[in-house]
């Protein structure tokens, strides 16, 4: 019975580890991740049941193709993924580690004899003479060599790039650390936007999904938002916002955010993302009283009745940016103290001495006007999003030392021959095998002038 | 002399280079090898120097607003060619199997070919989106990654038009006629891991950058928009080609196939997605 249950422990172990489950894993990852390209995700259910019908509607919101990315059965998949590669790394790391807790620093006659990349050479020097020269050499070459004395030889050991053994986990704890991140960002952040009209601020923004408000502990003021074009297009250049952050009535941030360039306050960012006109234009409007001259300066939205000295007063009742190419002009009348409407009358803005001409107790200039905008901003709150690019930089660091480095290790045993020394070097490379065997080629000749001295011989 | 002179000029060189690479095969002439090769290298050449004098037309006509040229279709698909090419040329450097040229050239000459023939090639001044030094820093590793893969896709073509005979092929002797010119079987058994291996860690790059991008210009890393979608999947098939070395009965054909709907997917990614389904990146809509 206990044997049985082990058993069955056992192939659920090896299947988890299994790398053919990876490669089926990663395969269903890529083909189910398919379908959220092609059925628009989270949209209105109107939309599905316009495009597909009533009951294939049904049918994906079973299936849950509609927010198929959070579905039950695509997490479960990428759960399945993260234990598959925590198990494949739990079952392998042990032997990586051997590397580095107990490296083979005495090679045994098979690592000589059997492996690719070997050579003999003799020598007339001492053992120790060749051992220390050769040492000399390893070290500039690959790394500091360990000495062993065993059974009368001598053995060195030499390894360059054992840490890229490390790439492959590396790059298997980067996937974890993302998904954590990601992970808590879902849990602990939000995703939300708020429109804020020019000169007015807001402590509360909409959640992205759901629209639910959500206090921001502290009030963002928009002083001032611009738009900017390409000369001659209508292809907007930049457009930016002059945020303020108060706190209690104080001033804690000002920053002019754009496109590309967002506020960060607390950890709560806010990001330009869309503009549009808020409400009615105002129009600078400034009246003279034609008998005293006395000037008075306002600002009129249209319909709005603007109170004038001594009981008058005016609204602008129309608007227009291009005046039969005279450009801006509004029409606007007068109300009297009796409560009297005056015909109306247009004024020009490039043309204020035509109004002077046109007598009456007033006349107007327009002097500007001014379309009030919103800025739309996009505001998120992500803790998650350091502890991914924590594992984005370590998915970079571990793929590449896992393709582009190898782990190389030499090793020479040095035995009394009669009155010479015999030398027995091998190399092992951890992969990139034709690379090594070329750089082996090389060590080789040099170890061979070392152990034979004749670099000194020349000089001498 | 404008950049689109200098990209016809590449279009040209890259013909003439496909065609020596064709008949290098054909007459297992080294000196025709080396001339082909010489050819690659004169387009890649010109090419490069048409992109910087682009860049340079940029300033001309936009003023300030000049930027590197790598923003709409036309610029990604002449950016694609120059990619592949470099790659290809690096390789050719490394392994000099010169065969290859022959599967690779037609990927990057058809691109020049499509750019020159039928993409418009204006030079327009960028949204604000897009105004971002991130733009090129994503922009060159997604499609040196993309190159990588069409390298990887042409040894994957020569693998599976060899693998067949080969293993029909009986005697002693090497195999003759054409196949018998292209790189043994596990060479570019080989040679296709490698291209993927450059290819993989600068995708993932790519799609770092871009996430990175995103999460600067609207907060969010990752949305699953289509194109983000794509490339995952782009990335999962990769991933799965490299564990799949590891795995007894995935190596040779079966990888050789799999890099070969990799590279499906990577087009799909590239030019699919924004000329089939919607999406942020919005250069192939026009």
């Amino acid at each position: 019975m206990t044997e049985k249950t082990k058993s069955y422990t056992d192939r659920t172990w090896d299947f988890l580890c299994s790398l053919k489950l990876t490669i089926v894993l990663l395969l269903l990852l890529a083909l189910t991740s398919i379908i959220g390209t092609l059925i628009q995700q989270n949209a209105p259910a109107a939309d599905y049941i316009r495009e597909y019908g009533q009951a294939n509607y049904e049918l994906f919101k079973k299936l849950q193709f509609t927010d198929m990315y959070s579905s039950s059965w695509f997490i479960g998949i990428l759960a399945l993924f993260s234990v598959n590669l925590i198990c494949c790394s739990i079952k392998n790391f042990p032997r990586v580690w051997k590397f580095f807790k107990e490296p083979l620093l005495v090679a045994g006659p098979g690592t000589f004899k059997g492996s690719t990349n070997t050579a003999e050479f003799s020598s007339k020097d001492s053992k120790q003479e060749v051992a220390d020269r050769v040492s000399t050499l390893l070290k500039k070459e690959i790394g500091k060599p360990r000495l062993t004395e065993k059974e009368g030889k001598l053995y060195l050991f030499a390894q360059k790039g054992i840490y890229s053994r490390l790439g492959p986990y590396i790059t298997h704890l980067s996937i974890l650390i993302v998904m954590a991140g990601a992970i808590i960002g879902n849990i602990w952040g939000y995703k939300a936007y708020v429109n804020i009209v020019e000169g007015s601020s807001i402590d509360q923004v909409l959640s992205r999904n759901g629209t639910v408000p959500i206090d921001l502990g502290f009030t963002v003021r928009c002083d001032d938002f611009d738009v900017s074009y390409y000369p001659n297009s209508n292809r907007p250049k930049d457009y930016n916002s002059d945020l303020v952050i108060l706190e209690n009535g104080q001033e804690m941030a000002r920053k002019r955010i754009e496109v590309n360039h967002p506020l960060t306050y607390k950890g709560i960012t806010f990001y330009q993302s869309s503009y549009g006109p808020a409400g009615s234009a105002f129009f600078k409007v400034k009246a003279t009283e034609n008998a005293s001259g006395e000037t008075v300066e306002v600002k009129a939205q249209q319909g709005q009745n603007v109170p004038l000295p001594n009981g008058y007063s005016f609204a602008v009742t129309n608007f227009t940016e291009n005046d039969r190419n005279f450009g801006p002009a509004m029409q606007m009348r007068i109300k009297t103290p009796d409560g009297k409407n005056g015909a109306p009358f247009v004024v020009w803005q490039n043309f204020p001495q035509f109004d002077v001409k046109r007598g009456g107790v007033f006349n107007f200039a327009l002097l500007g006007f001014e379309q009030p905008q919103f800025t739309g901003l996009q505001v998120a709150k992500d803790p998650g999003v350091n502890i991914v690019w924590l594992g984005c930089f370590l998915m970079v660091f571990g793929s590449l030392s896992a393709f582009f480095f190898s782990h190389k290790r030499v090793w020479v045993c040095l035995e009394e021959d009669g009155k010479k020394t015999k030398v027995l070097l091998a190399g092992n490379a951890h992969r990139n095998q034709p690379g090594f065997s070329l750089a082996f080629e090389e060590l080789q000749e040099k170890v061979e002038t070392s152990v034979k001295n004749e670099f000194q011989k020349k000089e001498g | 002399m404008d950049s689109g002179q200098l990209f016809n000029l590449t279009t040209v060189a890259y013909f003439a280079a496909m065609v020596l690479f064709f008949a290098y095969i054909a007459s297992k002439n080294k000196t025709v090898a080396l001339v082909a090769t010489l050819a690659s290298l004169a387009g890649f050449l010109i090419q490069t120097a048409a992109l910087g004098l682009r860049w340079y037309e940029s300033y001309q006509i936009l003023g300030a607003d000049g930027r590197a040229p790598l923003t709409n279709l036309y610029e990604s698909v002449v950016f694609f060619a120059w990619s592949i090419l470099l790659i290809y040329l690096l390789m050719d450097w490394k392994y000099k199997q010169r065969t290859i040229g022959a599967f690779v050239l037609p990927i990057a000459l058809f691109s020049m070919l499509w750019a020159q023939m039928s993409l418009s090639s204006t030079i327009d001044p960028l949204v604000p989106a897009l105004q971002s030094n991130w733009l090129t820093y994503h922009v060159i590793t997604c499609f040196l990654g993309y190159a990588g893969f069409a390298v990887a896709f042409g040894v994957s073509i020569m693998y599976l038009l060899k693998i067949g005979k080969e293993e029909k092929h009986t005697g002693d002797g090497p195999m003759g006629g054409v196949l018998g010119m292209f790189p043994a079987t596990k060479v570019l058994d080989n040679l296709n891991y490698t291209a993927i291996m450059i290819g993989f860690p600068l995708l993932t790059l790519g799609i770092i950058t871009g996430a990175a991008w995103a999460n600067y210009a609207w907060g969010t890393y990752w949305s699953w928009d289509p194109k983000e979608t794509w490339s995952l999947i782009v990335w999962f098939l990769y991933a799965a080609f490299i564990h799949a070395r590891f795995t007894r009965g995935w190596v040779g054909r079966r990888a050789a196939w799999l890099s070969i709907f990799g590279f499906a997917a990577t087009l799909f990614c590239y030019l699919g997605v924004n000329l089939v389904l919607s999406g942020l990146h919005s250069y192939g809509g026009a």
